[in-house]
């Protein structure tokens, strides 16, 4: 079950984990997602948040609704790749925020990344 | 569809519940907020038509609300209300008897999804597994307004997942669902308005997206901001 920051609109977290599994392809193109209702139980939400989160995904062009038929993600590859783009952007952006309140150099920064052991990028 | 006006409820020389005035709306979860004995449960009380107020009208489709309307709305009590000799399918007959709008079958369904069984004595039941047939019982009612009054105390985290997946799966559009409780944290991603009762007056109802998007603060920072002195 996801874990709610409860200070932030849960439809976005919840629409940045459904983008997560369409980007690492748990979800794949034109795949049908579940219906409003089985959304609010799948992620334990509100009815009327399950609805905005198909409306944002909508608006995003990530998803598509066929009448009658239901939600589905879309078939442009061209819109996956741009939502993992942003998604790294938006990733990038608060970690930089953060080394910069923390004073860290970009040098400094660039050789953390490359000496980090945990976890490391391919 | 529900509206109190100006209800207040008096007990001997203790006023339960002060002038309250709000509209409740299909289609949406509220969360019913507030101390003990700040008169949550007295409000849910005449609402169900168990008890009357002293002054001002509760309104349920535009009458006050009567025995007619009490086949509508579905009030889960903080009392035990069953017999301990009685199993989880009696409970089931039980209800079927007594509400008008009991479906067996939806009752099935939720006894199943909360992992319990209808051959189940209900004197064998823990705490957590009461807590989730009291909620089966009457959620499997097709009613229009459904009132949980504290279904998460007194139970474990497991147990309050299924609780409120169970509510989720049983709801629809033209629904009111209220619940009152004390866990504010365990409600804030499933209903979406919070009603805060502060010393028996109302003290405001308000949208939680629209929080959490407009200032970031969530129903439990509203809450300390509310009720912390």
């Amino acid at each position: 079950m996801l874990k709610y920051e409860t200070n932030a609109p849960i439809y976005l977290q919840v629409v940045d984990a459904i983008k997560l599994d369409i980007i690492n392809g748990k979800l794949k193109a034109g795949d049908k997602l579940p219906s409003g209702r089985d959304l609010a139980i799948q992620y334990t939400i509100n009815p009327n948040t399950a609805a905005r989160v198909y409306q944002e995904l909508e608006r995003q062009e990530i998803c598509f609704t066929k009448r009658g038929m239901g939600t589905f993600v879309t078939e442009d590859h061209q819109k996956i790749i741009e939502c993992r783009k942003q998604m790294a952007d938006e990733t990038l952006h608060r970690f930089l925020i953060g080394l910069k309140e923390l004073g860290i150099t970009k040098e400094e920064a660039i050789e953390m990344i490359n000496e980090a052991n945990d976890i490391c990028l391919i | 569809m529900l509206e109190s006006v100006n209800v207040t409820k008096k007990f001997l020389n203790k006023v339960a519940v002060d002038n309250v005035s709000m509209t409740l709306e299909p289609g949406h979860i509220y969360a019913l907020l507030g101390p003990n004995g700040s008169g949550k449960t007295t409000w849910m009380k005449m609402v169900a038509g168990l008890i009357k107020p002293t002054s001002g009208v509760i309104l349920y489709k535009g009458a006050p609300v009567s025995i007619e309307s009490r086949k509508e709305i579905a009030y889960m009590s903080t009392e035990p209300y069953f017999y301990d000799w009685m199993t989880v399918l009696d409970v089931g007959k039980y209800y079927q008897d007594f509400f008008g709008d009991f479906d067996f079958n939806k009752y099935a369904r939720l006894i199943d999804l909360m992992e319990l069984s209808m051959d189940l004595k209900l004197k064998n039941l823990s705490s957590g597994m009461m807590a989730k047939l009291k909620v089966a019982a009457t959620m499997g009612r097709n009613s229009k307004i459904y009132m949980l009054d504290e279904p998460l105390n007194g139970i474990d985290l497991l147990a309050r997942d299924q609780v409120m997946k169970a509510v989720l799966t049983e709801t629809s559009p033209d629904n009111i669902l209220i619940i009152s409780s004390h866990l504010v944290e365990e409600l804030e991603s499933v209903v979406d308005r919070a009603i805060f009762i502060k010393e028996a007056k109302l003290q405001g109802i308000y949208d939680l997206e629209l929080m959490r998007s407009g200032s970031g603060v969530s129903i439990a920072d509203k809450y300390r901001e509310v009720y912390a002195r």
